[in-house]
């Protein structure tokens, strides 16, 4: 199977032989190819049965968790990199599990689609209610988002505990980016994709 | 039953074989056993390569008779017909599934209904108490006798998932995947005290006389009996217990006496009465203590994650989500020491209301699980 734009960015970015912890990992797409492209040890995450079972069929390892219960099974720098595509808006308490990606990895990188892109800002500015978008599907009542961010708001969560940016970008909902989007990310970016770390 | 009216999906009329060891047994608790007999039953073909065996290892009161019938006019089928056979989830046309009766037991491998060659007599109570570790070296006595030497995959359920961890601890060069399933790392406190209920049941039945009661016509069934039913009520949830029999009543009405008058009542007092045919009350005791002796972190410091840290087995861990005996956070403490050794794993929860019966259970995402991971496993091994 193919990987997405923000998938491929990833894939880009972790060096070969790492070890890797995929939270959400969906059905393992991302893993698979990590581990058959680039020699990559890993984990993924997944509370979804119907997932698991298809992470199992493709030979990833995959545990059933719930990310809310955080992520105490393992310890500190038990990974190189800890990869969150597209869940950080569903999780409880984002601020807490951002900081425990970065305990338990060496890196985190993350993916959320961007509150702040202009058509959004519309929506709520012009039309006068929630945002939706191909990223963002859902009516306000029955959303799985429930802690949609801009790209400045996670920069300001990441500077207020210490976390260093390492990597930016931000593609549309078919996962291309364009010049505009690296001028103003905020503005024209739909998916926003982070690479961080904790500084001590 | 006609050959012709068996369902297509069943491995049909097996017949079980008996395996003799004649070199001496040395045992965890010290003790030696001269020869033993382990009984067991295989379904499938063993292929050229020798490497599509499957062991099941089975829990407290199981048996060597997992799938098929014994003759044409059995009722029921061994106690994993349902996830064993041609088509099923351990897929017989691709895998030789092996199924060993452990010694200890009642149902033909040598324990306390054996005749000891020292006295003429049965053992009864005098059968050296056994452990998994002890079970899992007769197994693989097992295996050298059929010649496999690696097992593609080793599954159990409950006590049998405890025999899955030893196994890879003991002999991790011999197996390649295992499934561990309804689990636990060791018996809980709880777990330990059920057991000794059970056992003090059957202990002071007043026809238990120390365990010898071979000799004479009066047997501890009573105590079995009670025994049983406590246990079985820890094998069932709540919510099972009361979709089942809610507080229906036998006659429809209070009867003021102490006569079966819940449905639930008579269900617990027929299942106790069954159990008592088909088993024995020193194998019983002997097997509760099995369970409650089992603890391999003990050997490391009492750390899980040291004592899996000989294990190369790929690991799936499968849990349920009514099993309160050994209960999802149970497996998720196998799973995390698996995690911190660093072992391949997988884990799912599986939704389900039968308690720790469950794994039993032809539950169809469970199934699903182990088909797709044998699926995986049968690929790997070049089996179509």
């Amino acid at each position: 199977m193919s990987l997405r734009t923000d998938q491929s960015l990833i894939a880009e970015w972790i060096k070969t032989g790492s070890r890797v912890l995929d939270l959400g990992c969906g059905d393992g797409t991302l893993m698979e190819h990590l581990q058959e492209h680039q020699e990559v040890k890993g984990y993924g995450l997944e509370i979804d049965e119907e997932n698991i079972v298809e992470c199992i069929h493709k030979g990833v390892d995959v545990i059933q968790t719930d990310l809310d219960k955080g992520l105490s099974e393992f310890k500190k720098n038990t990974f190189d990199y800890v990869i969150m595509t597209q869940t950080l808006q569903a999780i409880r308490y984002p601020d807490k599990l951002l900081k425990e990606m970065t305990r338990v990895g060496r890196e985190a990188i993350v993916t959320f689609p961007n509150m702040g892109h202009w058509k959004n800002r519309i929506q709520l500015a012009l039309a006068g209610h929630m945002p939706k978008s191909k990223t963002l599907p859902y009516e306000w009542y029955n959303t799985p988002n429930i802690h949609l961010c801009t790209l400045t708001d996670f920069e300001n969560l990441c500077a207020a505990n210490n976390i260093e940016i390492l990597n930016r970008a931000t593609v549309d909902h078919e996962h291309q980016s364009s010049l505009g989007m690296k001028l103003f990310p905020n503005l024209l970016g739909e998916i926003a994709i982070y690479r961080f770390r904790q500084n001590d | 039953m006609q050959e012709s009216t068996r369902p297509v999906d069943n491995v049909g009329l097996v017949e079980p074989k008996t395996a003799h060891f004649s070199e001496t047994l040395a045992l965890a608790s010290g003790s030696e056993l001269h020869s033993f007999d382990i009984v067991y039953e295989t379904y499938g073909e063993l292929n050229k390569e020798r490497s599509n065996a499957i062991l099941i290892c089975h829990a407290l009161s199981g048996d060597h008779h997992v799938a098929g019938y014994h003759t044409p006019q059995d009722k029921k089928p061994g106690w994993w017909d349902n996830a064993i056979g041609p088509n099923k989830a351990i897929d017989t046309n691709r895998f030789f599934v092996v199924s060993p009766n452990n010694i200890g037991g009642c149902s033909g491998s040598t324990g306390p209904l054996t005749t000891n060659s020292d006295t003429g007599k049965p053992y009864g109570p005098d059968f050296p108490l056994v452990t998994v570790k002890d079970w899992v070296k007769t197994q693989a006595m097992l295996a050298d006798q059929l010649g496999i030497d690696v097992w593609a995959v080793i599954v159990g359920g409950s006590l049998g998932g405890m025999q899955c961890l030893e196994w890879s601890i003991a002999y991790p060069d011999r197996l390649k995947h295992t499934f561990v399933i309804a689990a636990a790392p060791k018996l809980s406190t709880q777990n330990i005290a059920f057991n000794e209920v059970a056992r003090q049941a059957i202990r002071s039945d007043r026809h238990f006389n120390d365990g010898h009661y071979y000799e004479t016509d009066d047997k501890p069934e009573l105590g079995l009996m009670l025994a049983r039913m406590l246990g079985h009520i820890t094998y069932l949830s709540d919510d099972a217990l009361d979709e089942k029999f809610g507080r229906e009543l036998r006659d429809g009405e209070i009867k003021f006496g102490y006569e079966a008058e819940f449905q639930i009542e008579s269900y617990l007092r027929y299942q106790g009465r069954a159990f008592v045919g088909r088993f024995d009350a020193n194998s019983y005791l002997l097997l509760t203590k099995v369970l409650d002796y089992f603890d391999p972190a003990s050997d490391a410091g009492g750390s899980l994650a040291k004592a899996m840290a000989p294990a190369t087995a790929e690991f799936l861990v499968i849990s349920f989500s009514s099993d309160w005996r050994f209960s999802p956070e149970r497996s998720q403490e196998i799973v995390s020491a698996l995690l911190d050794a660093d072992k391949c794993v997988s884990y799912i929860e599986i939704q389900s209301k039968q308690g720790h019966d469950s794994f039993l259970m032809p539950i169809p995402r469970y199934h699903q699980v182990l088909s797709t991971a044998l699926d995986r496993i049968a690929e790997g091994l070049g089996i179509s």
